[in-house]
């Protein structure tokens, strides 16, 4: 990884800087602008197909962009060096479809990333993992497949999973647009704790109760690029463009 | 800037349209054979020579030199086809696995060169490649200054383990595809490695699914092992032949005799295609 100006907290975690993104023809991104500060929680919102997926799969590098910079604790994503398995140790990502792994039982999910990737010793990985299953309520479903796990308990397994990277930043894209009402509420409650802890969070979420009550910053997405952001009381009860309004008055 | 888009996971060469094809139908015809068509046919070759030869009176004949020869055709033929079968099958399996990973490279050339050789051995008829690898290779072969010298089924063997190689190229292709993309993407995003992803967490899941497909052209293989008697290889089908001569070509012997021998072959695929059925509705279930 290119190796700049060493990176402090002072300085944004994550910042992108005029990022463009296309598949073939398609603009998706269009000249995006963040900055995450470490600790922060900062919510995504728009409607479907703004890119609010694409933009923050460029981040931990499962796409990659044409233009612009992304930089993670101040280094470059966007680069041929990139070595992204450092990258990815320090992103952990949840999707929307939870993405367990079937063969393996709850705990084992959890386990197999530090114990392949990170080389730790099995004693210790297990007694983490537990820890974390028990952290998101599911101590007694460490022994069950994905199969057998409603998809609340799945989404919760499969943020288990990545925490166990500790990382210094997760990603959730729409981690409840799958579940039914009942469920999304334990999910929610599990991320308003990660974010109390200082977790810097991004999140795309459909979930404008949610988005209010946890996120430091929103920002509203429409065809590629920021429309608005702001502060969570300004941006709901203040919005100015034309955009937003429409679509917030059809959400809520 | 613009550099090719190197995080796709998987971008497998488009497949000819032969991907339509089922090639489980011979199971499938197989397995759901009811178990009486064993007797069907035992019933056939004991009505024919009946018929054929009721005017001479000698309708039991036949069946005396059948009986003296079913040890023999069973020991040295029958069972030199399963050999040669399983040796097939060990062969085919190990290189298709590996042909098959192929496929999958991420090396644009590697995943080429694999699948032309998928599709050549794969759309060619087994008997053509089977001449080929009998005349192309020699006779012995020279390690080290020792010349060796090896019967002409081993050549056999190669030369019909090249299109199983081919057929399981696929089926680890095919398993390997049918596994979704998100499977990818999250081990990705856990930052494993591609290789941790294929072999812990891709290959686990689509293992059992490459099960019934592969007994299924075990069964096809075994099927297609008389080709090597056109070769001069002495299998069961040489054999036969050989036992009718030496009992005088009388003509009253050929059903009983190729008749046995299609029983023999049903006997021994009948189980396996119903255990393959078997496997794939127990397997299709779970994701
Ligand atoms: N791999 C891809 N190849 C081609 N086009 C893609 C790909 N991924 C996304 N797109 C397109 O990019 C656009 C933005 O997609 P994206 O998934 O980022 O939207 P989104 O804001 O997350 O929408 P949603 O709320 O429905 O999830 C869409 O038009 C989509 O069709
Ligand atoms: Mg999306």
């Amino acid at each position: 990884m290119t190796t700049s100006a060493p990176w402090t907290p002072d300085q944004p975690i994550v910042s992108l800087r005029d990022v463009y993104k296309s598949f073939g023809s398609l603009e998706v991104l269009k000249g995006i602008n963040i900055d995450i500060m470490k600790g922060e929680v900062i919510c995504i919102i728009g409607p479907s197909g703004s890119g609010k997926s694409t933009l923050i799969r460029c981040i931990n590098a499962l796409n990659d962009i044409q233009k612009g910079s992304i930089k993670v604790e101040g280094q470059e994503v966007h680069t041929d060096k990139l070595n992204k398995l450092e990258l990815r140790k320090k992103i952990g990502m949840v999707f929307q479809q939870y993405n367990l792994f079937p063969h393996k039982t709850a705990l084992q999910n959890v386990m197999m990333a530090p114990l392949l990737v990170l080389k730790e010793d099995k004693a210790s990985t297990e007694k983490r993992a537990r820890e974390l299953l028990a952290k998101v309520r599911l101590a007694d479903k460490e022994d069950a497949y994905p199969g057998e796990l409603s998809g609340g308990q799945q989404q919760r397994v499969a943020i288990a999973r990545s925490l166990a990277m500790q990382p210094d930043i997760m990603l959730f894209d729409e981690v409840t647009a799958a579940l039914d009402p009942e469920t999304v509420k334990e999910v929610l409650l599990t991320i308003k704790e990660l974010a109390a802890e200082g977790m810097t969070c991004i999140l795309v979420t459909h979930e404008m109760g949610f988005a209010r009550e946890v996120a430091d910053h929103i920002y509203f997405t429409d065809r590629g690029v920021i429309v608005e952001h702001g502060a969570p009381e300004t941006f709901f009860d203040n919005a100015q463009d034309e955009r937003t309004k429409l679509f917030l008055s059809q959400i809520l | 800037m613009t550099k090719p888009n190197n995080f796709a996971v998987l971008k497998p060469t488009p497949s000819s349209a032969s991907l339509q094809y089922d090639p489980m139908t011979v199971s499938r015809f197989l397995g759901t054979m009811s178990p009486w068509t064993l007797f069907a046919i035992f019933a056939v070759l004991l009505i024919w020579p009946t018929i054929a030869s009721a005017q001479s009176g000698e309708a039991v004949r036949p069946f005396n030199a059948l009986w003296r020869w079913m040890p023999f055709l069973i020991t040295k033929g029958f069972l030199f086809n399963v050999l040669i079968s399983f040796l097939c099958l060990v062969i085919g399996t190990g290189a298709g696995v590996v042909l098959g990973l192929g496929q999958i490279s991420q090396r644009r050339f590697i995943r080429a060169v694999s699948w032309l050789i998928t599709q050549l051995f794969r759309n060619s008829p087994w008997l053509v490649i089977l001449f080929i690898v009998m005349l192309a290779l020699p006779y012995e072969m020279t390690i080290f200054g020792e010349v060796y010298y090896y019967p002409a089924w081993i050549k056999a063997v190669l030369g019909l383990s090249l299109p199983v190689m081919a057929n399981i190229s696929e089926i680890v292709r095919g398993a390997i595809r049918s596994v979704p993309n998100t499977q990818w993407e999250a081990s990705e995003a856990l930052a494993f490695t591609r290789n941790q992803t294929l072999w812990r967490i891709i290959l686990p899941q689509c293992f059992k699914r490459m099960i019934p497909p592969w007994m299924n052209w075990y069964a096809i293989l075994t099927m297609a092992t008389p080709l090597v008697s056109i070769l001069g290889v002495d299998d069961v089908v040489n054999l036969t032949r050989q036992a009718i001569v030496a009992e005088n070509n009388r003509p009253e012997l050929l059903m009983p005799f190729f008749g046995f021998v299609l029983i023999l072959f049903f006997a021994y695929c009948y189980p396996i295609a119903r255990l393959t059925l078997r496997l794939e509705r127990k397997f299709a279930v779970k994701l």
